[in-house]
């Protein structure tokens, strides 16, 4: 039997001001899936996130990403395997130029020179942007700067993409360009967004999270279908589903 | 302290990214030679005014070559003068020795020792904005950074840049819905001052805690490493060496008074 | 309260960059050593955060004028003062490069004048004391206002030391001092009122940043006077060694115009005027007590000293200056324009 990408095995967190962030989540995912987090305002998808990284440390419970329980030691090294891209790209591009920011992570994992130059220009020709390496990311669109934030990703070639709110504050052509280039990966993706048509489009899995519990954990066209359990946490049906024409 | 608007830094960052060939030339070379330049202005005696018009040169020259609009320099040199205008304006008033002849009058020490003040403040000034809008605040920090400035700083400076235009269009947008809900654009009352420009805070406390996640998720453990930098070329030392001539020259000799004295004799 | 190039001379600008770039390295050192990582990128947007603070104004009661935070005391409560001199000087650094707020060789004097009194002599020496541990809202405010006013004191007399050394000014030390050291206290006040404005609003939604443990702890209050002392000192050093090392070969720019108007160097007149100007040269940089700067009272006699050398300037040597000199600015324009030509030709 192959290793998940990610596992999570009853895992809980408290904050330090006592708010009970995660209650005994646990979940797998296998590699290559596309799995999308959802739940309201405030239910702990962005706690959840954090911990796929180490940023956040479980008060008990288990993360593992590939098998390699993450702790204080191995962070470092897994970090490379899980690729996060966070709610607002400008907090993610701080470097003076796009090309600059693509290139921190292999900077920082010590490849030689060439191979960063090499990562760093194939993870923008990925998500299409490569024609803006020498810009400052602040001059950039706020589709590109998604993109972009995708490319700093992408350039450590992890297993894993971890996403929180891709689609937010796109118009619908960069929002049509982000679904597209979702799809196309072939990565291990888990994507926490409010957008349940991105999720019907991109997710075949859902997860569903509230108050810090899973609720709910299963084929999207199942769950989003189910009104009585949308509305019940914080979602509704989507409307890509409630009218559904047979093309 | 400086009232410019931040927008303003944007257009100097457009400038600074422009590809002439004074904007190629090493931003080490550039760094050294203003430097030297402003040290060759400042070390020129107080009471030299035409002495000091050859340094013009320096500023133009760049200004022309790397494609940098006059008038906008001039505007920005002008917002700064008051203060080395309000010192110096006292020179006239303490120093009132004749020390030149101009044909029927006579000109005081203290009204040549202002216009040198002046003289001063704009070429180095102007040297300084010059070096900005044809380097470019990157490249800048890159050269300082080269000539030995600490790394911690060189990367505070790119860190502080890169935010200013995200903090300072939330401070705008904070003040504008303040000024809406209040009487008009008069400055705060000081309770709300304190509660703005504390969120102001607060909000740039997170966003910091925001950033250091994502580096953190990149493999950031406390050292910035950075691509590899260009090389010095021939033509980089050529510049320095060539303007360092000149100002040696300027400062030797008083150019511009062997031109007069030149065209007085012509002329008569 | 920048200080600009055109006051400052080579000498008192070297000398102040030599003390800034030291303590720059010092503290750099300091960050190496003990620093958080979570530093890096809170020091760039605080740094953000003056620069925006400074530009948003609040009305002072009872004047019809307004003030705007300095930062370097807020600063150095959320940083520790090493990491808080680093940020003041990076703001100032980005001011001096885009805004000609001073000058690049001034910013040697700004950044001293404006860091290194709030980071390393207000905020130890009297902030903490003042503020102590969990202070009330008065005492925040006090210990503010305080430190502010020391500081903003501190570094109007340290404009006015390194404006007075360079000789470029004719203001006289105690106007100027009389001038200064006044409006900075008015302006001491705003500010302290406005960093205990903000101090306050912070320590009620977050006390952890403001006297949680810092990345940079400042020292306590007897290291902390040591190290600010042995600064002190060691660019009051630096200082009079630089100036009396290039007080001789400089030429007094009467010595050079005298030299100009009779032609050729005369050995007489020339000596004796130089040591005639080296006199009042070095009374100029007698700091304190004397007060040997020009003032109005006896610059009866100094300028009579000085005004000596002066009865060879002729009609001539100024008009062929004035001519030459716009004649120079005029050919420095056209070759500009011709350059400026060339590049769109080509």
């Amino acid at each position: 039997m192959t290793l998940p990408a990610v596992e999570l095995r009853t895992v809980c967190f408290t904050y330090p001001d006592g708010n009970r962030a995660l209650d005994s989540v646990s979940f797998r995912v296998a590699a290559g899936e596309a799995v999308a987090l959802i739940g309201a305002n405030g239910a702990g998808k962005s706690t959840l996130l954090q911990h796929l990284n180490g940023a956040l440390r479980a008060t008990s419970g288990d993360v593992l990403i590939g098998g390699t329980p993450l702790t204080r030691e191995s962070a470092p090294a897994l970090r490379r395997a899980v690729g996060m891209v966070f709610q607002d790209p400008d907090d993610q591009l701080f470097m003076p130029t796009v090309f600059e920011d693509v290139a921190f992570g292999p900077l920082n994992a010590g490849l030689a020179p060439a191979a960063v130059d090499q990562r760093a220009l194939a993870a923008l020709e990925r998500v299409g942007m490569s024609h803006v390496k020498s810009r400052p990311p602040y001059k950039l669109s706020a589709g590109e700067k998604r993109a972009v934030a995708i490319a700093t990703a992408l350039a450590l070639e992890p297993d894993v993409l971890v996403m929180d709110e891709p689609s937010s504050n796109l118009d619908p052509r960069g929002r049509r360009r982000l679904i597209d280039l979702l799809r196309s990966f072939g990565h291990t993706r888990i994507i926490a967004t409010h957008d349940l048509e991105l999720v019907v489009e991109v997710c075949p899995r859902v997860i569903v999270i509230d108050g810090g519990k899973l609720i709910a954990d299963g084929p999207t066209d199942l769950l989003l279908n189910d009104e009585a359990l949308m509305l019940a946490h914080g979602l509704e049906r989507p409307h890509i589903l409630r009218h559904r024409h047979p093309h | 302290m400086s009232q410019g608007g931040w927008s303003d830094v944007g257009r100097m960052d457009e400038l600074g990214r422009l590809a002439t060939p004074v904007h190629r030339v090493d931003a080490r070379a550039k760094l050294v030679t203003t430097g030297l330049f402003i040290v060759a202005v400042m070390s020129v005696s107080r009471f030299e005014v035409a002495a000091l018009t050859p340094f013009f040169l320096y500023p133009f020259a760049l200004l022309s070559l790397g494609r940098i609009p006059p008038g906008y320099l001039f505007k920005k040199i002008l917002v700064a003068a008051p203060f080395a205008l309000a010192v110096g304006l006292f020179n006239p008033l303490f120093d009132r020795e004749t020390a030149a002849v101009l044909g029927p009058w006579s000109v005081s020490g203290g009204w040549l020792s202002f216009a040198s003040i002046l003289l001063r403040f704009a070429l180095t000034v102007g040297a300084a904005l010059v070096l900005v809008a044809c380097t470019g605040m990157h490249r800048l920090c890159a050269g300082l950074e080269q000539l030995g400035l600490p790394r911690v700083l060189a990367v505070q400076l790119l860190f502080l840049y890169r935010y200013l235009f995200a903090v300072a269009d939330e401070g705008a947008r904070m003040l504008r819905s303040a000024e809406l809900r209040s009487a008009g654009p008069r400055p705060l009352r000081v309770r709300v001052y304190g509660s703005l420009v504390g969120h102001l805070l607060l909000r740039s406390l997170d966003r910091a805690e925001r950033v250091y996640r994502a580096m953190q998720a990149r493999g950031f453990d406390g050292e910035i490493r950075t691509l590899q930098r260009p090389r010095l070329r021939g033509t980089d030392l050529l510049f320095v060496c060539g303007w360092l001539a000149f100002f040696a020259a300027a400062r030797c000799w008083n150019l511009a008074g062997l031109l007069g004295t030149l065209l007085m004799k012509g002329a008569s | 309260m920048h200080m600009a190039d055109a006051l400052i001379s080579p000498a008192v600008g070297g000398t102040m960059w030599a003390v800034t770039g030291g303590l720059v390295a010092a503290c750099a050192r300091k960050m190496k050593t003990s620093m958080k990582d979570t530093l890096v990128p809170m020091m760039g947007v605080l740094g953000a955060f003056v620069f925006t603070a400074q530009m948003i104004n609040f009305s002072i009661p009872g004047t019809g004028s307004s003030g705007h935070l300095g930062g370097g005391l807020l600063l150095a409560a959320l940083l520790g003062p090493y990491a808080a001199f680093l940020v003041m000087a990076s703001v100032l650094t980005v001011q001096a490069l885009f805004f000609a707020d001073g000058g690049l060789l001034a910013l040697g004097c700004n950044i001293f004048n404006l860091g290194f009194f709030p980071a390393f002599v207000a905020y130890p020496l009297i902030f903490r004391p003042l503020a102590g541990h969990a202070p009330s809202r008065a005492r925040l405010g006090c210990a503010s206002l305080a430190a502010a006013v020391a500081a903003l004191q501190l570094g109007a007399f340290s404009v006015v030391l390194e404006t007075q050394s360079s000789g470029l000014s004719d203001l006289p030390f105690r106007a100027f001092v009389l001038l200064m050291q006044p409006v900075h206290l008015a302006i001491g006040i705003v500010e302290g009122l406005a960093t205990a404005a903000v101090v306050a609003f912070v320590a009620r939604a977050r006390p952890d940043a403001l006297f949680g443990p810092h990345a940079c702890p400042a020292p306590d209050a007897p290291r902390s006077l040591r190290f600010v002392l042995t600064a002190l000192l060691l660019a009051a050093a630096l200082f009079g060694g630089a100036l009396s090392w290039l007080a001789s070969p400089h030429p007094d720019g009467l010595e050079w115009s005298l030299a100009r108007a009779a032609g050729t160097a005369e050995p007489a007149a020339p000596a004796s005027a130089v040591h005639r100007d080296l006199a009042a040269l070095q009374a100029r940089t007698a700091v304190l007590p004397d007060y040997g700067f020009k003032s109005a009272g006896p610059a009866a006699e100094e300028t009579e000293a000085s005004a000596a050398p002066w009865p060879a300037v002729s009609a001539g040597t100024s008009v062929s200056g004035l001519v030459g000199g716009l004649l120079t600015l005029g050919v420095a324009a056209l070759i500009g324009l011709a350059l400026k030509k060339r590049r769109t030709a080509a």
